[in-house]
């Protein structure tokens, strides 16, 4: 079987981002770039599903400018197959939509029995392009996997949501995305990481569709005011908890 | 590498598979290091669970080629994995710099074809541990003075002598040991654990490498079989050879435990309030820090182009002596400042900066002491020798 894995290489979420003064896009001199967090329960996954002596074979695929390279370095090191590199030039935002047609394209000439993707990306967190892909490639989706198991031709998947957990069952060719929990990522091992400096990255060059969404401008939130702190006793903190709303306009 | 440690961008300036061996160890110790390391400093334990993770990510003899366990990696990347496990602790480094630098890298230099095949595939997969003793209670900056003696008889060589400080020495399942045999030459041991004759006994007391084992290793006439001379040694200087290596993984390693104690300073200075603003905002405090951090990058570029340079197969043992003397004693005083810079929170195990201070300590004066380091670029610049 064919499993194919999205991946994102994302700014490291430890360092704070700054929009630039123009708004076109954030500062990007002193940050560094790592691999999603929620792809890397995909990758983990469509490893296990290796291991477990499934005949697959893992493509690792992202989308992006040269950057990209290293992540799908790191997935080659972690134990991928194949690596492409859908390149675009760099954009600070991409819509979803345009993501997914991209990605559709690619599988559509690629074919895949089973695609693993993060539940969502933590730069835009837009978390979109799982279901427009589903809906290009008119397979099912089962989304915020945390558990998985693959049949003959079908896959079963325990969901979370804010219900509580749910089971699914979907034929295959399906999508999963992948939500914390379903497994404990590994490290790529230095032999790991030797081998997949053999192993060549496929570049594919995307032009990415024009849509109707578009960046307008990046701002920073305003900066948080000072909290108040009421140190009065009982009754007399309610009185002052009173004043504050209604000087702040609440009440 | 956190960009607030890498000042000068440097991280540019590796490789593809060296950013992502370093990002691998760095992960590493976040996760399997640093939330246990407190514990075991204070018990005065080597954590000994850490050894197959690390054995499984490829750590031991990591430089060598494939058919001996190694991955043949550059240098360069395996500085950064002494530096990325110094950012947990010495004595983590340590362990693997004695299992990689001096245990299996002596054996590799020396060895016979059979030694190689027998030992070192084992030793990558952390299935046996080795030590290295040079050193003795009564030399230790001027080896020769060793009195640890090798007198052949019949099959066996019969070894007498005592050697001290040896790391990884209570746990090792085998140690090379350097005697003086009756030709008066150097020669290098196998020594098996469980050789009649032989034990180790750990030394107590430390308030430095806590979460390290150092041990002493008696000989009271151990017989070695003939088979476990390496005969590719035969004097001193090839017993030094192996501490090259050491002392640059120690170069490395140091430029982490400074990293550790600069990042932990420069986020409580931030957050300490003192006559109500930060501690960060005072200028007293953005001096030291500043200082801290050029001393940090110092030690960064020197251990960089060190790296760069054992790369190019251009790096004497004077370079490495250089870089191991800077880099320790300038991450000795970094970890001293930022233990200052903590106040008394500084001197609980909650904070790692009195950790790697004491552990400093034992860096700066093992493997060559600061003052024998000296000397050695003292001569070399000068062409004097100026030891005794």
């Amino acid at each position: 079987m064919k499993i194919v894995v999205f991946i994102k290489r994302v700014p490291d979420t430890g360092i704070p981002v700054q929009a630039n003064p123009e708004g076109t896009d954030i500062v990007r001199d002193n940050l560094s770039y790592v691999l999603n967090p929620y792809d890397e329960f995909a990758i983990e996954e469509a490893l296990r599903i290796k291991e477990r002596g499934v005949d697959a074979e893992i493509v690792a695929v992202s989308l992006g400018d040269d950057g990209v390279k290293e992540t799908l370095r790191n997935a080659l090191a972690l134990g991928a197959d194949r690596a492409v590199h859908l390149k675009t030039e760099h954009r600070p935002f991409v819509p979803a939509v345009a993501t997914a047609r991209a990605l559709a394209d690619f599988v559509k000439e690629e074919g895949f029995d089973l695609i693993l993707m993060g539940k969502e990306a933590v730069d835009d967190n837009q978390g979109l392009v799982g279901p427009y892909l589903a809906q290009f490639l008119q397979v099912p989706i089962v989304s915020y996997v945390v558990k998985l198991e693959l049949g003959d031709g079908t896959l079963k998947a325990e969901r979370e949501t804010d219900d509580g957990a749910v089971e699914v069952e979907a034929p295959l060719p399906a999508i999963v995305t992948t939500e914390k929990g379903l497994n404990e990522p590994r490290l790529p091992t230095l032999r790991g990481i030797m081998m997949a400096k053999r192993k060549p990255i496929e570049e594919k060059p995307v032009s990415l569709e024009e849509v109707a969404l578009s960046l307008v401008k990046l701002e920073m939130p305003p900066a948080k005011e000072a909290g108040v702190v009421i140190q009065e006793d009982f009754p007399a903190n309610v009185e002052k908890l009173l004043q504050v709303l209604r000087e702040k306009k609440v009440l | 590498m956190s960009i607030r440690t890498d000042y000068y961008h440097l991280w540019d300036l590796l490789s593809e598979e060296e950013r992502l061996i370093q990002q691998m160890v760095h992960e590493f110790v976040d996760q399997q290091v640093l939330p246990i390391i407190g514990d075991y400093f204070m018990k005065g334990e080597f954590p000994t669970e850490l050894i197959q993770p690390m054995a499984e990510l490829g750590f031991f003899g990591a430089t060598l080629p494939p058919e001996y366990g190694g991955q043949g990696i550059s240098y360069t990347a395996y500085g950064l994995i002494m530096q990325e496990l110094e950012r947990g602790d010495s004595g983590v480094r340590s362990f693997v710099s004695v299992q990689s630098s001096l245990a299996m890298n002596s054996i590799f230099r020396f060895g016979s074809e059979e030694q190689k095949k027998k030992y070192l595939p084992k030793m990558a997969r952390g299935e046996l541990i080795g030590c290295f003793g040079l050193t003795e209670p009564d030399a230790g900056s001027d080896p020769g003075a060793m009195k640890t003696r090798a007198i052949p008889d019949g099959d066996s060589w019969i070894l007498k002598g005592t050697k001290l400080w040896i790391t990884n020495g209570d746990l090792a399942d085998l140690a090379i040991v350097w005697a003086r045999d009756h030709e008066g030459k150097v020669r290098g041991f196998i020594v098996e654990k469980g050789t009649p004759g032989f034990s180790a006994n750990p030394v107590k007391g430390k308030l430095s490498l806590r979460a390290s084992d150092t041990a002493e290793l008696v000989l009271e006439e151990a017989r070695v079989p003939k088979e476990n001379m390496l005969p590719g040694a035969y004097k001193l200087a090839h017993a030094l050879t192996p501490l090259t290596q050491a002392r640059y993984s120690i170069a490395w390693g140091a430029v982490g435990a400074a990293m550790a104690c600069y990042e932990e300073a420069l986020d409580y200075a931030k957050e300490r309030i003192a006559f109500g603003k930060p501690i960060a905002a005072f200028q007293l405090t953005q001096q030291r820090l500043v200082d801290m951090l050029t001393g940090l990058t110092n030690a960064q570029l020197l251990a960089y182009h060190l790296g760069r340079l054992a790369d190019a197969g251009k790096m004497r043992h004077t370079h490495v002596s250089f870089a191991k003397r800077y880099n320790v004693r300038t991450a000795l005083e970094i970890a001293r400042e930022a233990r200052n810079i903590l106040g008394a929170n500084g001197i609980t195990i909650e904070y790692q900066s009195m950790r790697h201070a004491a552990n400093l300590e034992s860096v700066d004066t093992y493997e060559g002491t600061y003052q024998i380091h000296t000397l050695i670029v003292g001569k070399d610049i000068t062409g004097l020798e100026a030891y005794a």
